[in-house]
């Protein structure tokens, strides 16, 4: 049933329950962001190092945890081999490619890691087929949750918990151990960290590692909603390439807050721009222009950050 | 005789190459091999791409991962135009340089403010961006793309109606692309350029407003691959958002790449080369990919120089002969 428009304004009434649905999409993207861009931002910040195949990881993590789903039946045995079995491919990555390549400029970096995206793609279709794959949920995770009027799907719920959770072990891993504080030593200044003589080729070893099971994590948050697929992540580490813009090289914090803002934007954007529009333009127009400029969106404000603060919103304490 | 003869063994390859390409659609013709001749413009419309981002990846420094987006930009500049029935082929030309080059100079003045890892990611953030957009312009296809129904109207004797007349227009645009540049890099705008991609700071202190020859460096080179994608317009026929992902701007730094980083002929080789490895492996094998992958990783662990510097030792031989 469409809902009549208000009588005041004449704009469509705002439906509460639709608001709150779509704010709970732009805080799972936002957190799902957050996840593969934390890893990048500390990947660029300690060893500059660009990494395009860091989606790479957000795919196979899914087609990991779907595999082991179908094995063992149950959901939470996928996640946690499939974190370990993303972990190892990260490794193996940083220990024989990535390592090699700190040394060398960036446009190798991009061949290299552009080279690995058309591999490991290449290798899933070689190994799981063409065709996605979906994950089944337990039936605990696929039912609904009432608070007052307002039902949410638990497992969205779920997604957003573990984001946050995710985010909160990171902070602690990184403000309060001895380990954080040589990751944030390294985001500041790389070569006072390897002059004091840390052993800076496990650091690496372990922040690369890490940054691939986040992103694997969050491959295999989405799987169950949108299904492994081949190229999953390639549209969506853009995105988190501007969230690490956005939030400045090197920062956790950052990388957090630019993601919820841009998971948000984007999100509210895609479903509310066209009736802001049509405060100032005709409906067929506002129509027309929605899609193409909450398209535009986002890196229109990676834009504004750049021309005004070109660091970004939090680049970490000390960075050059 | 001799006396007529480009100086080093890989300038004579090179020319020999350029003759091979000129006289290639009748050889193709009298063979009767059309589909070559296809494969062939196709290769050559990429090599227009190549070209441009080697003006700026090779010779400049700024490793655009965007580039794309100005293949797409140039080929709408055809769909769009030819959607509401206009198909003048000057007009077409036109639009493609005026909106490529505008949105070279917007985003080009954002990224060139920055270097390295920033530069890089935020070319392909705009590129994305457009692709983005034309993927939400339902009004011209969305991603199931444009067909355009006839090709640029020029005068009877410019026309590019036919395969013939096609391919000569994108060998005379390759020729004089290729013309424009050497020409460019050995006047002074090419020294300020590729000594600002070594140094800039003494560039600057040498008085050069480095930004400002950069940017210009960096409009020129994006309205030279918008041609390349009004040539793409015409020869493909269809258009879709798809030209302009990112992962196809990958693929022309691939291309430049194998070809050689920073030198006139390079990227004309990497394409050919390119294209004929795509056509001779897809055929062989639904994963490709994984091939071109392993060779790309292999090309940057152990082949530096690419194809031209797989040639230099012939040159030296040359040298110690002379």
């Amino acid at each position: 049933v469409p809902i009549p428009p208000d009588f005041r304004t004449g704009l469509p009434r705002m439906d509460w329950s639709l608001l709150i649905t779509q704010f709970l999409n732009g805080l799972q993207l936002g957190l799902l962001l957050f996840l593969l861009a934390s890893g990048l931002t500390l990947i660029f910040g300690i060893m500059d190092f660009i990494n395009l195949s860091h989606g790479s990881f957000y795919m196979i993590g899914a087609y990991f945890c779907g595999t082991v789903v179908a094995l063992t039946g149950s959901f939470l045995a996928g996640i946690v081999f499939g974190l370990v079995g993303i972990f190892i491919v990260g490794a193996v990555v940083e220990r024989f490619i990535a390592r090699r390549l700190y040394r060398s400029d960036h446009l190798d970096h991009v061949l290299v890691t552009f080279g690995l995206i058309l591999i490991f793609d290449t290798l899933v279709h070689l190994l799981w087929g063409a065709q996605g794959m979906a994950i089944p949920l337990p039936d605990i995770l696929n039912g609904q949750i009432e608070i007052g009027t307002l039902v949410l799907p638990t497992y969205r719920v779920l997604i957003i918990a573990c984001g946050l959770l995710v985010a909160a072990l990171l902070y602690v891993l990184v403000v309060r151990t001895r380990l954080g504080m040589l990751i944030r030593a390294g985001a500041s200044n790389r070569t006072m960290v390897e002059a004091l003589g840390v052993n800076i080729n496990r650091l690496y070893l372990i922040v690369f590692a890490l940054g691939a099971a986040m992103a694997g994590f969050a491959g295999m948050l989405i799987a169950p909603i949108t299904e492994a697929s081949i190229g999953m992540g390639n549209d969506i580490i853009i995105v988190a390439f501007v969230v690490v813009i956005v939030g400045g090289i090197g920062s956790v914090k950052g990388a957090f807050y630019a993601a919820l803002i841009l998971g948000m934007l984007d999100t509210l954007s895609r479903s509310y721009l066209d009736v802001v529009l049509q405060l100032f333009m005709p409906v067929n127009y506002a129509e027309t222009a929605a899609p193409a400029l909450s398209a535009m969106l986002i890196y229109v404000l990676m834009a504004a950050v750049l021309a005004f603060r070109p660091q970004g919103l939090f680049p970490p304490a000390g960075a050059k | 005789v001799t006396r007529w003869l480009p100086k080093t063994v890989s300038s004579r390859i090179y020319a020999a190459l350029l003759v091979l390409l000129a006289v290639a659609p009748f050889v193709l013709g009298w063979l009767d091999q059309p589909f070559y001749l296809d494969l062939l413009s196709r290769g050559l419309i990429l090599a227009i791409a190549v070209v441009s981002l080697n003006l700026i990846l090779g010779y400049g420094g700024m490793v655009s991962l965007g580039h794309a987006a100005y293949i797409g930009i140039g080929a709408y500049c055809v769909g769009i135009p030819a959607y509401y029935d206009y198909y003048s082929g000057w007009l077409h030309l036109a639009l493609a340089i005026g909106v490529g080059g505008l949105f070279a100079l917007i985003t080009g003045a954002i990224s060139l403010r920055t270097r390295g890892v920033y530069f890089i990611m935020i070319t392909m953030a705009f590129s994305q961006m457009i692709f983005f957009i034309f993927l939400s312009l339902e009004e011209y296809g969305a991603d199931d793309g444009l067909v355009i129904y006839a090709r640029s109207e020029f005068p009877d004797w410019l026309s590019m109606d036919s395969a013939l007349g096609l391919y000569y227009w994108i060998f005379t645009v390759l020729l004089l692309s290729l013309f424009f540049i050497h020409r460019l890099v050995h006047a002074h705008f090419g020294r300020v350029i590729v000594g600002s991609k070594f140094n800039e700071q003494r560039m600057q202190a040498l008085g050069f407003n480095t930004y400002r020859y950069r940017l210009a460096c960096y409009v020129l080179s994006a309205m030279l691959c918008s041609v390349a994608g009004v040539l793409l317009g015409n020869f493909a026929g269809f258009i879709s958002p798809d030209i302009m992902s990112w992962p196809r701007s990958g693929e022309l730094i691939f291309m430049v790449i194998i070809g050689g980083v920073g030198t006139l002929f390079g990227p004309l080789v990497g394409t050919i080369a390119f294209v004929l490895l795509e056509e001779f492996l897809s055929a062989l094998t639904v994963y490709w990919h994984l091939i071109f992958g392993i060779l790309l990783v292999l090309l940057v662990l152990y082949g530096k120089g690419g194809i031209h510097g797989w040639l230099g030792p012939l040159d030296r031989r040359g040298e110690d002969h002379g």
